[in-house]
């Protein structure tokens, strides 16, 4: 019974709509990061599905219009973008510096820690686009070898993370300048960097932004060139 | 609405099929973004006619990874076995990205704006 329930999308796709708004309730009545709602409504769905006996591949079926919706909200993004150019012109190059070597290290140092600790080379690809905003980060796990699902998590994850210690980091260095406090949180830590990076100030939410799609790009960029590089030695 | 959402597929479309032709080398989705961006930057698309789907689409972008995310229940075994691995090398690498670009930027912005 509950399995002809999940083969039928309308079903599945208000299913996970309405776990997904209760978690966002209750992530917006606690305020707690850590109760992020995509924490919690893949949590609550996993134990929904595994408790009623339902596999992945008919939740997978029901749901791919959401899964769907990926592609073009990555591509939105591109607004984002222009919106915020406009506020950087000045210091166009120096920001687009600033985020290849940011993504760069990003990409190598999680590869040689997690290589070091003995993870599956299919790990690695899954952790090298962690701090890329999650739809960008899942197309790219994915034509890597990664495991799409532990990218999805782990990109929360690093997002929570950054968001909540990158600003004491910041002051940590001494680092003051609106510009560098915005494309830093951006940077490594996404969307949900620029969600803390808003707090702080409208600047400094704007340049966080604007962060999140050119990590995208170099990010995109990058991994490929590293995994010849690594191939190589 | 609902030209925003066509200007946007459009994107997608093209921007899949340029990366069909080089090789899938980064994903269309990436490419459509960096275009849509330069089409905006040229005036070829009117920022109005996009805004408002852009906005609804990267306003709940959250919702879209859930799916993705519940395939872990295939792949606990996976995390299990590097869960420390996992730990240990995200949150060192994502102190260090929060380290390099600010300190980076900060040396190289030209003052004298905000």
């Amino acid at each position: 019974m509950m399995n002809s329930l999940f083969n039928n999308e309308p079903f599945v796709l208000a299913f996970v709509l309405g776990v997904y708004l209760a978690s966002l309730y209750l992530y917006r009545k606690t305020k707690l990061s850590f109760l992020h709602p995509v924490l919690i409504s893949i949590g609550v769905i996993i134990l929904i599905l595994e408790s009623l006996n339902i596999s992945y591949t008919t939740f997978k079926q029901g749901s791919r219009l959401i899964d769907f919706m990926l592609g073009p909200s990555v591509v939105s993004l591109g607004v984002l973008l222009f919106e915020h150019y406009e506020h950087i012109r000045k210091n166009a190059l120096a920001i687009i510096t600033a985020v290849f070597v940011g993504s760069f290290i990003g990409i190598v140092s999680v590869m040689a820690i997690a290589m070091a600790l003995g993870a599956d080379s299919s790990v690695i690809a899954s952790l090298q686009p962690k701090s890329v905003t999650t739809p960008i980060a899942i197309d790219l796990a994915a034509k890597n070898g990664g495991n799409v699902s532990i990218t999805a998590i782990v990109v929360v994850v690093v997002g929570v993370f950054g968001g909540i210690t990158g600003p004491f980091i910041l002051d940590k260095l001494g680092i003051s300048s609106k510009l560098a406090r915005g494309l830093a949180l951006g940077s490594a830590a996404h969307g949900l960097g620029t969600a803390r990076a808003m707090e702080l100030g409208a600047i400094e939410g704007a340049i966080s932004g604007l962060a999140i799609g050119l990590m995208g790009f170099a990010t995109a960029i990058l991994i490929p060139l590293i995994n010849l590089l690594f191939l190589l030695f | 609405m609902l030209k925003g959402l066509f200007i946007i597929l459009l994107f997608l479309v093209v921007g899949n099929g340029i990366s069909l032709l080089i090789g899938d080398f980064i994903p269309g989705s990436v490419i459509g973004m960096i275009l849509l961006f330069l089409g905006l930057l040229t005036r070829l698309i009117k920022k109005e006619d996009v805004k408002g789907s852009a906005d609804a689409l990267t306003g709940n972008m959250s919702l879209f990874f859930v799916p993705a995310g519940v395939g872990l229940m295939e792949a606990f075994g996976l995390l299990r076995q590097n869960l420390s691995a996992i730990i240990v090398s995200i949150l060192i690498s994502t102190i260090l990205v929060v380290m390099v670009t600010g300190w980076l930027i900060q040396k190289l912005e030209k003052r004298n704006d905000e």
